[in-house]
This record gives structure tokens, C-alpha cells and sequence, in this order.
């Protein structure tokens, strides 16, 4: 189970609102990099997130370049989990394969500052602020797998292969 | 036999198995992409999963650097010489700092061929459903595994057809016809799909306009750009392999399944600009037409081929780039550059006042050179125009066609393309 607060964004947040180009030469050094975490699109988000808050956005959350520093600085930040009303392709499955848990739903009902207790397995999303309860759509078996072991990388180390 | 689209097609292929749409498969690559940007990280995956082994088939793996070059900071130095060192090891093709933009360079030298699965870890990578294949982009950890394995997992996509009929005025092209589709679905539109292109209006565009319009794909949110074989692909691919067969089944099926069709008449089609932060902020050149710019930048791998440099030295022969604004002309590669020189194209840009830069991304990587500064426009031939991307996140970037902003160099305010032609 995860608990943490809602910090709350809006649709089409795109890897250069995660993390700007103008930081590519920090991307050897991802602790570096993180500090500038989301900072295009909320330029306190990297100061102020606490280990465990969730990122909550509308549609579209990831859209642009194939950059996989994108969603390793947001795990790093100490997220533990985005919830959107959809993902941008490239984010979604990179976001899995390096262990970046992501939850499909319908996130109107969450404001920033919330707080919140997940249940990635389940897919359950609790609003202790609002006494509310959401639920995600699933994810297949073998993402969730790849999610459990920690990413892709480890789930090859552990499988020898992949299966779907 | 089940009616099926050019993706299902490849993926059966490559799956090995009879598939559709929505089915998970676990498919063989034959062909993958890394720069220098996003490679240092699925080489280091790479040697995580294998301990430090061999890829599975080096000839099937190209590596180019082109987002930071030559090297503009030791730590991009640092990022060339370690996948230098990869790829001699491994016996790998290195595209080294003076070949130019990886994509071109994929398309130009003929790794691409239609009928293949192709993988980059760029997300333009789609730029290739040009030659009928099927290219997408990819993240560094999928391309570590892919280098290990050869082979990825795949959700076969749903197709979205394009039906694009008639001919375009004079002074609208293939980028104002990807903008203007971009603007009609919205960023998310084509979300885990394949677009494919088809219809006369296709049919009549050359390969480099094609290219332009699978390049931008993904600002749909597509997982591909694809467009079925004709006689236009079958002599691009002939002009650099001359032995090449090419494979009978490269089509979509008359009845194939598609999840939407989009018409669109061509020969009512305006120049089309995307204006601020967004790539789907589409609106007709004349309702933006005098906005002040500070810097104009013609190349990309959206448009930094050899057409798009003529049409460029067409409208700028003669002239002068307006005092007040900067022009950024980058040819794609080293062979267009070096065309381009033959042709007298260069000698063009550089009379007008534009700077020529060696083949590179350039400024829209937005962290190496040709940046913008706060409250500064940029119109740009690229592919994104998002906050932050070619400088500071003050800054602006409109979206257009080389004509749009070679007329908007002229005048230093956008510019409809027809004044000048």
C-alpha cells in the first residue's frame, strides 16, 4: 500500500515539462537532473515532493520524446506511483520497464493536496482527504510482473526471457 | 484468409503467427536505432542484462550521433567516446559527429526496408513508415533488451487510415497537411496507433515529402506513421540497393479493419502554422501573419532534406534575412550538405544572412546550440514546439513549412509563403 499527497497537473504534460532539454547535460547524473524534476511545469514540484506523493494529471501525461530520464528522475524524486486519465505510449512503457508504477483513471475527483492510499495490485485508489474511492484500470500480467520486479531489467536478470 | 492492415501484416511477420489488433506478441527486430543522447543508457542496460556480452546481431544495429555534435560539453564528449568504444567492440555501424541526423541517415542509406520491424530509441523514429515498414520509437531500457534479445513485446496497434485526396495549391506542402491533421485529432488523437497515410494525395508526394509527414506521427501521439508501397517507394529504394526484390504483400487490405478513417481534401488546404505550446494549436498562416520573430530555424529531421532546402533557396535567393532576425539553416545530413553545396544552395543561404550549421539536430534538441531567450519567438521547420524546448521555457516556437519561414526570414514577422513565391 502507498500513501502519499496528490500533486495535481493538467492534460498533455510532455517530457520537456519533465525534464527540460536544457538539462541534457545533467542526464550522466540522474540525482542532478531530478532536482529539476517537472520543473517546467511547476517549478516548486522538485523542492517541495515527499517521498511517497503521487503525480495525478489528466490525458495524455508523457507525450514527446522517447527520453527514458523522464520517468527515472520522477521514481527518483520519490513518487511512488502517477495516476492519469491516459499515457503518452513511449512514457507508459518506459515508464514499466524501468518499475515506474502507473495507474489509468479518472482523476477529476482528486485535487492537489489530497491524500491518498493506493493499491497498485488492485488498482484501488483511496481519497482519505475526500472519503472517496477510484478504480484503476488494470494492467496485463506481464506488466505488472515486470512492475514487481522492479523493471525490466530486473525481471530479464531474474526470467532469463520474456514472455507475454 | 482474415483482411488485415500493412501493421498487422508486419507484425504476423515478425510474430511468426497469424495477428490483429490489440493482440500482445512478442516480435523480431530487424533493425535498431540509438543517438548519442539516448544510447549511453541502453548500452549501460544492455551490459546490466548480459553481463557485458554481445548484442544479438550487429548488423542490425546502427548508432549515430547527432543531438550533440561535434560534442558541445565534455559530458557529451564523454557520451561519444564511450558508444564509439561500444560499437567497435561489437563490430557495430558508427555514424560518427559528421554524418548528420540519424533518422535521414536510417532512410538515406537504406536500412529501412519496406516489410521491416524497425526500433530506434528516438520517438521520430516512426519517420520511417514512409518505406512501408514499421518504425517506432522506443525508451533505453526496451533497447537494452533488444540489443540482448532481438526481439520486444508488442501491442499490435489499431490503424487509423488517412484518405488524403487532391492536389495542394502553391505554397502549401506536406507539413501544412501534417499540421493540419494534427490540429483535426489533438495531440492524443492517434495515441497507440498506426497512422497510415494513403490516398491520391499521397500518391503524388515525393519521398521527401512523405517523410515529413510520418516524421510528426507521434505528435499525434501515433505509435507509427505508415504508407503502403507504390512506385515512388519501390524507385527510392531501387536508387540505393539495385538488386533489391520488393516484397508483394506490403499493403493494407481492401477490407482491412481500420478503427477510423479521416478524409481530407487537399486542394482546399491553406499554409498551416502551430502556434504555442502545442502541436495540435493549428491555425491557418493569416491569422497569425505579422507576429514579430527573432529567430528562424530551417532543418530537422522533419525538414532538413534536400527540398526542403531548394524550396528554402528558392524564396530566399536574392534576399536578405530581415535586420532583427536570425536564420538557422541546418541540412540533415553530410550528403544533402554536400548537395546543397554543389547546387549553390549554401551560397544562397549565406548571401541572404543565414547561418549554415553543420548536420546536426540544432536548436531543436533545445540544449545544444541555437537557443532562444526568454519572450523570444522562434519560427521553426521542426516537430515540436512545447515550452522550454529550443531554449528558455519564456520563449515561443511556432511550427511551419520551410516556405513559411523562409518568407518569415525575409520579412521578420510570419509570413504567408505566397507573397513571396
Amino acid at each position: 500500500m502507498e500513501k502519499g499527497r496528490a500533486w495535481k497537473f493538467g492534460d498533455n504534460i510532455s517530457t520537456d515539462h519533465i525534464t527540460p532539454g536544457r538539462y541534457y547535460h545533467l542526464r550522466s547524473n540522474l540525482p542532478e537532473l531530478a532536482k529539476h524534476v517537472m520543473e517546467d511545469a511547476d517549478p516548486e514540484f522538485a523542492k517541495n515532493v515527499r517521498e511517497g506523493d503521487f503525480i495525478v494529471a489528466g490525458e495524455n501525461f508523457g507525450m514527446g520524446s522517447s527520453r527514458e530520464h523522464a520517468p527515472l528522475v520522477i521514481k527518483l524524486s520519490g513518487v511512488s506511483a502517477v495516476i492519469a486519465k491516459s499515457f503518452a505510449r513511449i512514457f507508459y512503457r518506459n515508464s514499466i520497464n524501468i518499475g515506474l508504477p502507473l495507474l489509468i483513471a479518472d482523476t477529476d475527483k482528486i485535487d492537489a493536496g489530497d491524500e491518498l492510499e493506493v493499491d497498485l495490485g488492485k488498482g484501488i485508489i483511496k481519497n482519505i482527504t475526500k472519503n472517496a474511492e477510484i478504480r484503476a484500470k488494470p494492467l496485463p500480467d506481464f506488466m505488472l510482473k515486470i512492475i514487481e520486479s522492479g523493471g525490466l531489467l530486473n525481471y530479464l536478470k531474474k526470467e532469463g526471457d520474456l514472455k507475454v | 484468409m482474415e483482411s488485415k492492415t500493412l501493421s498487422e501484416k508486419i507484425f504476423s511477420e515478425k510474430a511468426g503467427k497469424s495477428v490483429k489488433a490489440g493482440d500482445f506478441v512478442f516480435a523480431e527486430i530487424d533493425k535498431a536505432m540509438i543517438h548519442d543522447i539516448t544510447g549511453p543508457l541502453a548500452v549501460k542496460v544492455f551490459n546490466e542484462i548480459t553481463n557485458q556480452g554481445k548484442v544479438w546481431d550487429a548488423k542490425k544495429i546502427v548508432i549515430a550521433f547527432d543531438h550533440q555534435v561535434p560534442a558541445d560539453s565534455i559530458n557529451a564528449a564523454e557520451n561519444h567516446k564511450l558508444l564509439r568504444k561500444f560499437a567497435e567492440e561489437q563490430g557495430i555501424l558508427n555514424y560518427d559527429v559528421y554524418e548528420g541526423i540519424a533518422h535521414q541517415l536510417m532512410v538515406e542509406k537504406g536500412h529501412v526496408l519496406p516489410g521491416m520491424l524497425v526500433v530506434g530509441a528516438d520517438s521520430h523514429t516512426c519517420m520511417y513508415g514512409a518505406l512501408s515498414a514499421f518504425a517506432t520509437g522506443i525508451g533505453s531500457t526496451d533497447m537494452g533488451s533488444v540489443f540482448a534479445l532481438g526481439k520486444l513485446w508488442f501491442k499490435v496497434p489499431e490503424t487509423i487510415r488517412f484518405e488524403l485526396t487532391g492536389k495542394l495549391k502553391r505554397g502549401v506542402y506536406s507539413k501544412d497537411v501534417i499540421l493540419k491533421l494534427i490540429g483535426m485529432v489533438g495531440a492524443d488523437g492517434a495515441n497507440y496507433k498506426a497512422c497510415e497515410f494513403g490516398g491520391d494525395g499521397v500518391a503524388r508526394m515525393s519521398m521527401s515529402e512523405r517523410f515529413t509527414m510520418t516524421n510528426m506521427a507521434i505528435e499525434m501521439g501515433g505509435k507509427t506513421g505508415i504508407m503502403e508501397l507504390d512506385k515512388v517507394t519501390e524507385r527510392y529504394i531501387k536508387d540505393i540497393h539495385e538488386d533489391y526484390e520488393i516484397p508483394d504483400w506490403v499493403y493494407s487490405d481492401e477490407s482491412a479493419n481500420y478503427s477510423q478513417k479521416i478524409e481530407l481534401d487537399l486542394s482546399e488546404l491553406e499554409p498551416q502554422v502551430a502556434k504555442p505550446h502545442r502541436v495540435d494549436n493549428v491555425v491557418s498562416v493569416e491569422e497569425v501573419e505579422g507576429t514579430k520573430v527573432d529567430q528562424v530555424f530551417i532543418g530537422s529531421c522533419t525538414n532538413g532534406r534536400y527540398d526542403d532546402l531548394r524550396i528554402s533557396a528558392q524564396i530566399l535567393e536574392g534576399e536578405s534575412v530581415a535586420k532583427g532576425t536570425r536564420l538557422i539553416v541546418i541540412p540533415a545530413t553530410r550528403s544533402i550538405y554536400r548537395k546543397a553545396l554543389n547546387e549553390g544552395l549554401i551560397d544562397i543561404f549565406v548571401s541572404a544572412g543565414a547561418i549554415v550549421e553543420f548536420p546536426s539536430c540544432g536548436p531543436c534538441m533545445g540544449g545544444s546550440f541555437g537557443l532562444i531567450g526568454s519572450n523570444e519567438v522562434s519560427v521553426s521547420t521542426s516537430n515540436r514546439n512545447f515550452v522550454g524546448r529550443q531554449g528558455s521555457p519564456e520563449g515561443k516556437i511556432y511550427l511551419a513549412s520551410p516556405a513559411t519561414a523562409s518568407a518569415t526570414a525575409i520579412y521578420g514577422e510570419i509570413t504567408d509563403p505566397r507573397k513571396v513565391l
